[in-house]
C-alpha cells in the first residue's frame, strides 16, 4: 500500500488533500454559513456618503466626469473600482486589513477585527494581508480628510516624508487636486475602510509618555 | 544475464529522452530568474528611497513585486521543474511520456500562460477604469480587473486561471501515463512526483477559484492560507525532494541510505503538510482551534523534514570530501541544509508567542527567501550545473564562474535571511512599544540597504552564471555525448 501506485495516488494524493481541506477549509465554511454575504451597495454607510458627497464637492469636475452624482449606487461602483486598484496597484502587500489581538494593535489601531467585518462582496478575496511596511488599513476610514489622501497618493512624501510608498500619478490628471477616476474611486474605498465601526484611536497622538501611564 | 545484455535491452537515452525540451525548459526558466531578480531589486530600491522609475506606471513597485514572487513559482520554479521532469521520468520508468507532441504543446502554453500572467499584472490595472471594463463586469458579473488577483502567490489573473488548471491537468496526463506504464516497484522519486501532479492541480483550482467565487471573508481567508502553504508544500517540495532521491544517489553513485526512513518522510509530508494551511493567518478571526491544530501539525512536520535530512546525511557519508570537490553535490546539499534551517525556524515561528513578535514583519520575508531561493533555487541551479554539460555536450566555459555563482548565490541568501529576520525582531518590538509609525520604517532602513546589497550579490552571481553559459554555449563540443549511452540511471 504505502509504495503501491493506487496507495499514492488514492491516499496520499486525493485522501489527505481532502482531509486537510476538510479540516482547514471546511469547517469555517461550514461555522461561517449563516453569515449573510453583503454586497456594495449594502455596506455603503452614512459616514462613507458623508466622505463621498465631500469628495463630490472638494472635485467637483473630475467626480462628474468619473463618477457623476453622489448616489449609493455610484458610490458602490467606486467601492468596487476602489478595491480592484488596492489589489492591483498590490497596496495590499504593504498594508495589512486586520487588527490583531496582540502586540498593541488594538491601542494602536481600535477595536480588533471580527469575522462580520469580512462578510462582503469588498473582501472577495479576502485582504487580510500579510505583511506591514505601512500601517493597518481597516481602521483608515475617516482618519484623515480626502484631500490629505490625494496628495499622498500623488507623491507621499509630501505629506509623510520618511515615507517608503511608492508614487501614484497615474491616478491623477498631472496634479494632486485632478484626481482621476481610479484615484476618486481609491479615496473612497479608503474612506470606507473600518467607516462600520463608532470609533477607533487616533493613533498619530500616541507618545511614548501617554503610553507610559497605560502600562 | 550478464550487464552487457542488460544493456542491450534497454531502451536507449536518446529514445527516451526529448533533450531539446529539457534545454528550452532552463532556458525559459534562467530568463525569468532575470526577470524576478530586477523585479525584487526594484521594491528593494523603493523601500530605500532610491528607486529610479518612480513615476513610471508600467514599472510601479508594487505591481513588480507582483510579478517577482509569480515569475520565481510559476516562471522559474514552474519551468525548470518541466524540464528535470522530462529528463528524470522517462529514464526512471524506461516509458516515453504520454506524447512528445503534447509535451511541446504544454512547453508553449506554459510559457503563455507565465507571460500572460506578467502582462496582466502589469498592464491589467492601467485598464482598470475603461467603460468596456465596467460594462463586461456589470453585464457578465465578470471580475473586474484584469490585472493581479488578490491572493498571495496567486496573483495569476482570473483569466489566466483557467487555461493554467487545464496545462496542468495535461501535464499530469502526460507524467502519469509512463508511471502507470512503468512494471516493477516504483522508487522513491516517483512517489512525490505522483503524488505532486495530484496536489499541484488539487492547490491550484481551490486557491484560485474558491475564495474568488465562492467564499467570502474568514473562510476565504483559510482556503487563501491553506493555498499559500499548499503551493510550496504540495508543488515545489514533492518536485524539489524528488528530483534529490534521484540525483543525489546517482552522483555520489550509490543508493540511498534508508529505505525506511524515506517512507517515513513521504507520508509524514504528505500526512502533515496540507494540515498547516491557517498558520499564515494565525490570531485573525479563524477559530481558534483551527489555528491551534495549524500549529500542531508544522511542528510535527519538522520531525518529518529531520527524517529526510538524516536520509540524505546517511547517504553522503563516507563521501563527505565530494561536498568539496563535486559542484552539483554542493550545491544539493547547502540547500538541504537551508532547509533544515527553515523548518525548525518554522517550527518555532508557528507558535502563538513568536507571532505576536514577528507577524507582518520582515522575519517572514527573510524565511521565504531562503525556501524559495536558498532550497529549492539552489537545487535547481545544482541541477542545471550537473546537467548543461550533459545537453549541451559541452563542459562548463569556466568552472570558476560556477564557482562564483554558488558562493554569491549561498552567501547572499544566508546574508539576506539573517538580516531581515533581525530587521522583523525589531519591527516587531518598535510596533508593540507603539513607537510612531515612522519609527519602525526608518528604524528599518539599515537593514533593507543591507537586504539590497545581499539582494546584488545574488544577482551578480547569476549573472556569471548567465555569461558562463552563454560561452559555454560557443565552445567546442564534446565528441561523444550521452546519446547513445543505455538508460540505466
Amino acid at each position: 500500500m504505502f509504495e503501491s501506485k493506487a496507495g499514492i495516488l488514492f491516499i496520499a494524493g486525493i485522501g489527505f488533500f481532502a482531509f486537510a481541506f476538510l479540516s482547514n477549509a471546511v469547517v469555517p465554511m461550514v461555522m461561517y454559513k449563516d453569515l449573510p454575504e453583503q454586497t456594495a451597495e449594502q455596506v455603503v454607510n452614512d459616514k462613507l456618503m458623508y466622505q463621498f458627497d465631500e469628495l463630490s464637492r472638494r472635485y467637483p469636475g473630475a467626480f462628474r466626469e468619473h463618477i457623476g452624482e453622489p448616489t449609493v449606487e455610484n458610490c458602490a461602483d467606486a467601492l468596487r473600482l476602489g478595491k480592484q486598484v488596492y489589489v492591483g496597484e498590490g497596496c495590499w502587500h504593504c498594508h495589512s486589513q486586520f487588527v490583531r489581538p496582540v502586540s498593541n494593535d488594538s491601542k494602536r489601531f481600535g477595536q480588533v477585527s471580527e469575522t462580520w467585518e469580512y462578510q462582503n462582496e469588498l473582501q472577495r478575496p479576502v485582504m487580510f494581508g500579510t505583511r506591514r511596511v505601512g500601517p493597518d488599513l481597516s481602521r483608515e476610514g475617516g482618519r484623515r480628510g480626502s484631500d490629505w489622501h490625494a496628495v499622498h497618493f500623488f507623491k507621499p512624501k509630501m505629506v509623510s516624508p520618511d515615507s517608503p510608498m511608492p508614487e501614484y500619478p497615474w491616478l491623477f490628471d498631472g496634479a494632486p487636486d485632478q484626481p482621476n477616476g481610479r484615484g476618486l474611486a481609491l479615496i473612497t474605498y479608503v474612506q470606507w475602510l473600518g467607516s462600520w465601526l463608532d470609533t477607533y484611536p487616533y493613533y498619530e497622538e500616541l507618545d511614548a509618555e501617554k503610553m507610559e501611564e497605560s502600562f | 544475464m550478464s550487464s552487457e545484455t542488460v544493456a542491450e535491452t534497454l531502451p536507449r537515452h536518446a529514445d527516451l529522452v526529448e533533450e531539446r525540451l529539457v534545454r528550452w525548459y532552463f532556458l525559459a526558466a534562467i530568463s525569468y530568474m532575470l526577470i524576478s531578480m530586477l523585479g525584487g531589486i526594484l521594491m528593494a530600491l523603493q523601500l530605500i528611497h532610491w528607486n529610479p522609475l518612480t513615476s513610471w506606471e508600467i514599472f510601479s513597485a508594487g505591481r513588480w513585486r507582483m510579478v517577482h514572487t509569480n515569475a520565481i513559482a510559476y516562471g522559474f520554479l514552474a519551468n525548470a521543474f518541466l524540464g528535470t521532469l522530462h529528463w528524470v521520468v522517462p529514464r526512471l520508468t524506461l516509458q516515453k511520456v504520454a506524447s512528445v507532441k503534447l509535451s511541446y504543446f504544454i512547453f508553449a502554453a506554459w510559457q503563455l500562460i507565465v507571460l500572460g500572467t506578467a502582462a496582466g499584472i502589469i498592464i491589467g490595472p492601467t485598464l482598470q477604469d475603461q467603460e468596456w471594463i465596467a460594462s463586461l463586469a456589470r453585464n457578465w458579473h465578470m471580475e473586474m480587473s484584469l490585472g493581479a488577483q488578490g491572493l498571495e502567490w496567486g496573483e495569476t489573473p482570473f483569466w489566466v486561471d483557467p487555461i493554467a488548471l487545464l496545462g496542468l491537468a495535461l501535464v499530469a496526463i502526460n507524467f502519469l501515463t509512463p508511471i502507470a506504464k512503468a512494471k516493477g516497484p516504483m522508487y522513491v522519486t516517483l512517489w512525490y512526483y505522483m503524488a505532486a501532479f495530484v496536489w499541484t492541480f488539487l492547490t491550484y483550482a481551490m486557491g484560485n477559484f474558491l475564495p474568488q467565487y465562492a467564499l467570502t471573508g474568514t473562510s476565504a481567508g483559510a482556503v487563501g492560507g491553506l493555498f499559500i502553504h499548499d503551493l510550496v508544500g504540495l508543488f515545489v517540495t514533492p518536485l524539489g525532494w524528488g528530483l534529490m532521491y534521484y540525483i543525489v544517489p546517482i552522483i555520489l553513485q550509490k543508493p540511498i541510505w534508508s529505505h525506511g526512513l524515506s517512507l517515513v518522510g513521504f507520508w509524514g509530508l504528505a500526512f502533515f503538510y496540507p494540515l498547516q494551511g491557517i498558520h499564515h493567518f494565525l490570531y485573525t478571526p479563524i477559530p481558534m482551534f483551527l489555528q491551534y491544530g495549524a500549529i500542531i501539525s508544522t511542528i510535527a512536520v519538522e520531525f518529518v523534514v529531520a527524517t529526510v535530512v538524516i536520509n540524505f546525511m546517511g547517504t553522503l557519508w563516507g563521501d563527505g570530501r565530494k561536498v568539496v570537490t563535486n559542484l552539483p553535490i554542493r550545491w544539493f546539499y547547502t540547500g538541504m541544509i537551508f532547509y533544515f534551517i527553515t523548518c525548525f525556524q518554522c517550527a518555532l515561528q508557528v507558535t502563538l508567542t513568536f507571532q505576536k513578535l514577528i507577524h507582518f514583519t520582515d522575519w517572514v520575508v527573510g524565511h521565504a527567501h531562503l525556501v524559495m531561493f536558498g532550497v529549492f533555487s539552489m537545487w535547481i541551479f545544482g541541477t542545471m550545473t550537473f546537467l548543461f554539460p550533459r545537453l549541451l555536450g559541452r563542459e562548463w566555459y569556466s568552472r570558476k564562474l560556477c564557482e562564483i555563482h554558488f558562493w554569491c548565490s549561498a552567501v547572499g541568501v544566508f546574508i539576506m535571511f539573517l538580516d531581515l529576520g533581525l530587521a522583523g525582531v525589531f519591527q516587531g518590538f518598535y510596533w508593540s512599544s507603539l513607537q510612531p509609525w515612522d519609527v519602525s520604517v526608518d528604524g528599518s532602513q539599515p537593514f533593507w540597504i543591507t537586504r539590497l546589497f545581499a539582494g546584488l550579490t545574488m544577482f551578480v552571481g547569476f549573472l556569471c552564471f548567465l555569461y558562463n553559459l552563454h560561452m559555454t554555449y560557443r565552445g567546442e563540443q564534446r565528441a561523444s555525448s550521452t546519446a547513445a549511452v543505455p538508460a540505466t540511471a
